[in-house]
């Protein structure tokens, strides 16, 4: 009863000024929209780039590493067992990339409840040859099916058909810059060198194109098998096993895990790429700041119109008052005038918002580099809304809290004698 | 239907501004249940000044004052405002309506306040009151479309929703010709006599005040005679 008289004093106070309370509100509803507009595409264009590398790469790798000999002969020396020793004379031998046991591991893994998929992959250094040039390459040695469905390879082949490179022997799908500098057609033959000089013909039955330029000027993939035959290994020889996880967030401590189980080294993806995620969130806290920047702005502006409207309605108080009306009911008149003007402008803003993204949502993005991106990115994530709707109420409380403490404390035998 | 409903006791009060003056010296005196009494004074005296005090809008004062018999000094101001609103009607020298409102929901607005009765029942109260006051075919109008003698009707009514003990008018009729003034002083008249209301007017007029029950007069912030 008492609320509901305080909300009907309220909505008389507001429609007696109403354009103003419109502008205020308005004033809202622009800044809540832009808050979701640009938190929205700001965080589609984070995700799409993210997803640029996190889609394309595993969660965990797994591979070998040429290491130092720990054991140096001048530590086994009672002599010098307490001194610092920095000759290291034995070096590196036998540099085997080569994964050992890969076939018990990646049984081990595909057991793994926490891994979604495993791929294997040997990375083979080459050179195309074109004419009398040499152009420095890497082979990626993959398995067909499995990259597809773990790392939708198939997206990234933009000419020809991906599956013939498991059903057509010997054959090989050419990075598009690499292309372009051999002129590779799709059914030419190219010839490569692999680092230990062998050579071997391939055919081409595609194009790939990952959208980062260095990249497919150097990489190209060919099956599991071709690799091995191009450089001369048996068939269980593997340099890299790519993981994907379940849940991304526990790829940390199970690359720990995994570099004990197995013993090889083990990197997970949040290290391999740590300044991804710098990039995306300083992205993020600048469109924070710029949308809570024009929130905190609207704000003044409901603080200054309630001001205006505590300036002109100060008989009004006072005849409130003098009426039985205490301090804390026109201290919550005009609190609920305010949220009613942050409600109100806020609810319009996050559907406007809402409207503004679906728009950029439709409008056409073509780019070279990413193939597989048609319109502007937009990310629908409903935190932004939960965020502006609370930021538009807590703004305008705020807005709203001077004015209506200062409305609360007006004396109205003042304003009274004052006539 | 005898006793005390407001007791003024020593009270006084200073105004510390430009210079430090004493307005009120002493007051002392006390209204019955049903009492129509007039304060009377030379302009300046310090008459208003005790009405705001006996109202309890103005808390700045010394000595005390009982309302209904219980002190109003020490109250909080959440209490003072309920004090008001149940138990005390005030008229201004203006009409002091709110324009955002109907006629009718001017005068509802204590009575929702106070919430003895639900909104229904208020309404059909306030109707009741501008009836008595002659002014019920305006109830839907806004204050600004009424002339100046309907307003202070529309005010009185206001005043009379809480069934208040006292009503207290700070020179009510000042603002209206002679015949609004006749009207207001009349109403207020049969308000005494038919519903035994305790009236406490501010009046500049000797005339009216000569046919109330009882007039105070008041010089230099003294009462000379009551
Ligand atoms: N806010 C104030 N500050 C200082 N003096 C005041 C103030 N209000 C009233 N006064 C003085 O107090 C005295 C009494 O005023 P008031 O009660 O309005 O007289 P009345 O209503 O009898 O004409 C006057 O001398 C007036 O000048
Ligand atoms: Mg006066």
């Amino acid at each position: 009863m008492k609320f509901k008289l305080l909300v009907s004093v309220s909505r008389s106070l507001l429609l007696a000024r109403w354009k103003q309370t419109l502008v205020a509100a308005i004033g809202v509803t622009f800044s809540i929209t832009m808050f979701i507009a640009l938190l929205s595409f700001m965080s589609g264009l984070n995700e799409m780039l993210d997803n640029l590398i996190i889609n394309r790469t595993p969660h965990i790798r797994l591979y070998n590493e040429i290491q130092p000999s720990k054991h140096q002969p001048v530590n086994a020396s009672a002599e010098y067992r307490h001194h610092h020793n920095f000759i290291s004379s034995v070096k590196p031998k036998n540099g085997r990339l080569e994964i050992y046991n890969s076939g018990p591991i990646m049984k081990a893994l595909k057991k793994d409840a926490r891994v979604l998929g495993i791929a294997p992959k040997i990375t083979a250094q080459v050179f195309y040859n074109v004419g009398a040039i040499d152009i420095t390459g890497v082979i990626n040695g993959i398995d067909v099916e499995a990259e597809n469905s773990l790392f939708s390879f198939h997206d990234y082949v933009t000419s020809g058909n991906y599956i013939d490179l498991k059903n057509i022997p010997n054959s090989i799908v050419l990075g598009k810059g690499a292309a372009e500098k051999m002129m590779a057609g799709i059914g030419d033959v190219i010839q490569v060198t692999t680092s230990k000089g062998e050579r071997m013909q391939l055919k081409v039955v595609g194009y790939f194109q990952s959208g980062l330029q260095d990249i497919d000027k150097v990489q190209s993939y060919a099956s599991i098998n071709t690799t091995q035959k191009l450089l001369g290994e048996s068939n269980n020889y593997i340099t890299d096993v790519q993981v994907k996880l379940k849940n991304i967030m526990q790829a940390p401590q199970l690359a720990k895990e995994y570099r004990q189980l197995f013993e090889v080294e083990a990197i997970d993806i949040q290290t391999a790429n740590s300044q991804f995620e710098t990039g995306s969130s300083v992205r993020s806290i600048i469109s924070y700041a710029v949308g809570i920047t024009l929130l905190v702005v609207a704000g003044f502006g409901i603080y200054n119109i309630l001001n205006m409207m505590i300036y002109e309605k100060m008989d009004t108080i006072a005849i409130l008052k003098a009426t039985g009306f205490s301090g804390k009911d026109v201290n919550r008149i005009f609190i609920s005038i305010a949220l009613t003007i942050g409600i109100f402008g806020g609810l319009l803003g996050l559907l406007f918002g809402f409207s503004l993204s679906f728009l950029i949502d439709h409008i056409p993005f073509n780019t070279a580099a990413l193939p597989t991106i048609k319109t502007f990115p937009i990310n629908y994530n409903p935190r932004f809304y939960i965020i502006g709707a609370v930021f538009s109420i807590v703004t305008t409380y705020f807005a709203g809290y001077f004015p209506s403490r200062k409305a609360s404390k007006i004396d109205p035998v003042i304003i009274i004698r004052g006539k | 239907m005898n006793g005390k409903i407001l007791e003024a006791v020593n009270i006084s009060k200073h105004f510390h501004d430009p210079v430090d003056i004493q307005v009120l010296k002493d007051i002392n005196f006390s209204v019955q249940r049903g009492e129509f009494v007039s304060v009377i004074g030379k302009s300046g005296c310090g008459k208003s000044t005790l009405l705001y005090i006996l109202s309890t809008m103005d808390t700045d004062y010394t000595g005390d004052l009982l309302i209904d018999g219980s002190s109003m000094r020490n109250k909080k101001e959440a209490e003072l405002a309920r004090a008001r609103n149940e138990k005390i009607g005030f008229v201004f020298q203006f009409h002091y309506l709110l324009n955002e409102f109907s006629v009718l929901r001017n005068v509802m607005l204590p009575g929702l306040k106070l919430a003895t009765y639900p909104e229904k029942e208020v309404e059909q109260r306030a109707y009741e009151k501008l009836k008595i006051l002659g002014i019920e075919s305006e109830a839907l109008k806004k204050p600004n479309q009424l002339s100046g003698g309907q307003k202070q009707r529309v005010a009185i009514a206001r005043a009379l929703i809480n069934d208040p003990l006292i009503i207290m008018g700070d020179e009510p009729t000042g603002n209206l010709d002679k015949k609004n003034s006749e009207v207001v002083f009349n109403i207020f008249q049969e308000l005494s006599q038919t519903y035994n209301q305790a009236l406490l007017i501010v009046t500049h007029d000797n005339e009216f005040a000569a046919r109330t029950n009882r007039i105070i007069e008041m010089e230099d912030g003294k009462i000379i005679r009551m």
